[in-house]
C-alpha cells in the first residue's frame, strides 16, 4: 500500500458538495497522508484480529470449564468486534446520529438476549 | 429533465450524514434484530436442556472454520483498502481489492460448501437435532448475506464502477456503504464461530 502514488482526487463535477448545502463527513475528507497512516492500521487491526482468532482457537483446546470457556470466548469475541466496528467501521469517529441508532438497537437487542435468561429461570422456579 | 437526487454524495447539514450511510445503518440495526432472534433461539435451546453438544464433538471442521474467520478478517480488511485507494483517487487499485474481496468472499462459500456437502454425508441435516437445526439456520442464513455481498461486490467491480467516470464521490460512498454491510457481516461471523464451533 505504501507504493500508492496518492494523486489528489479530481473535483467531481457532478457532485452536489456545493449545491445542496451539504456538510463534511470526517470520515471522507481526509488528506493523502491521513489515509495512509489509515491503512497502516487497518493492517495492525487485521494482524491483531488474526493473533486474537488463534486465541480463540487455542482456548477452545485448553478444556476449560464451560463458564469459563464460554466467558473467555465472548471475551476475545466483543475484543474482535470492538476492533472491526471501532476502526473498519469507523466508530470512534462516527456522527451522533449513528451512536443514537446503534444505541436503541442495543437496547432491543440486549432485551431479546434476556428473554430466554428469563424463561431459564422460569424452568428452574417451577 | 435531470434531477439531481441531493446529498448521495455529500453529508446533509441536519444529519452529519449522507443519505446512504444512515439507510445503510438503519439496515443495520434491523439485521442486528434479524440475527439477534436467533441467537436468542440458540440461548433458549442451549439453556433448556441438560446437555447441549460441542461443536466439534457433533463433527464440525475447526480448522476450516478458523481458516474461514481468517478469509472473512482478510476481506473486511482489503474492502476498506478498496475505500481507502478509491479516496486516494486510484480506481484501478480500488477494484483490485474489491476483487480480493470477491475473492475472499467466494473462498468462504467453497470452504462453507465443502462443510456442509461432509455434514449431509454424514446424515446431519436441520431435523437430525437442535443443534443442527440452530447451526444451519444461522450459517446458512449468514452464507444468504455473504452471496448478497459477492453480487454487490460484482456489480460494483464491473458496470457499476462506471460511475466513477461521473460522480466519483458516489461511486466512493458506495463502497463505504457496502463494506459496512460486509464488516457487519464479519461481525457476525466473530460471534458464530466461538459459539457454533468452539463452545
Amino acid at each position: 500500500m505504501e507504493t500508492t502514488t496518492a494523486t489528489t482526487p479530481t473535483p467531481d463535477p457532478h457532485t452536489d458538495e456545493h449545491t445542496h448545502g451539504g456538510v463534511h463527513d470526517p470520515n471522507l475528507h481526509h488528506s493523502p497522508e491521513e489515509i495512509k497512516k489509515e491503512v497502516r492500521k487497518y493492517i495492525v487491526v487485521f494482524v491483531a484480529l488474526a493473533c486474537l482468532t488463534g486465541i480463540t482457537v487455542g482456548i477452545a483446546y485448553q478444556h476449560f470449564d464451560p463458564p469459563i470457556a464460554i466467558a473467555a470466548a465472548l471475551i476475545v469475541a466483543s475484543v474482535k468486534a470492538f476492533l472491526v466496528a471501532g476502526y473498519f467501521m469507523h466508530l470512534l469517529s462516527e456522527r451522533k446520529l449513528i451512536y443514537a441508532v446503534l444505541a436503541i438497537t442495543v437496547f432491543f437487542f440486549s432485551m431479546l438476549l434476556w428473554a430466554p435468561w428469563n424463561h431459564h429461570y422460569d424452568y428452574f422456579g417451577r | 429533465m435531470h434531477i439531481e437526487i441531493p446529498y448521495n454524495s455529500t453529508a446533509r447539514p441536519d444529519t452529519g450524514l449522507y443519505n446512504a450511510k444512515l439507510g445503510i445503518w438503519l439496515f443495520l440495526a434491523s439485521e442486528v434484530m434479524l440475527f439477534g432472534a436467533l441467537f436468542s433461539s440458540l440461548i433458549l435451546l442451549r439453556t433448556g436442556v441438560p446437555h447441549w453438544p460441542h461443536g466439534r464433538d457433533e463433527g464440525l471442521n475447526i480448522p476450516l472454520a478458523t481458516l474461514n474467520t481468517l478469509i472473512l478478517i482478510g476481506s473486511s480488511v482489503s474492502v476498506v483498502l478498496a475505500w481507502a485507494n478509491l479516496r486516494l483517487g486510484n480506481l484501478k487499485k480500488g477494484r483490485i481489492w474489491l476483487g480480493v474481496t470477491l475473492m475472499c468472499a467466494l473462498g468462504f462459500m467453497v470452504i462453507k460448501a465443502i462443510e456442509y456437502t461432509d455434514k449431509f454425508k454424514l446424515g446431519h441435516f436441520p431435523k437430525t437435532n437442535n443443534f443442527y437445526a440452530i447451526y444451519f439456520t444461522l450459517t446458512g442464513l449468514h452464507g444468504l448475506h455473504v452471496l448478497g455481498g459477492m453480487i454487490v461486490f460484482a456489480y460494483l467491480i464491473g458496470p457499476g464502477a462506471k460511475m466513477w467516470d461521473t460522480e466519483r464521490t458516489r461511486y466512493t460512498n458506495r463502497i463505504e456503504v457496502v463494506g459496512l454491510y460486509w464488516h457487519f457481516v464479519d461481525l457476525v461471523w466473530i460471534f458464530l464461530f466461538p459459539v457454533l464451533y468452539l463452545l
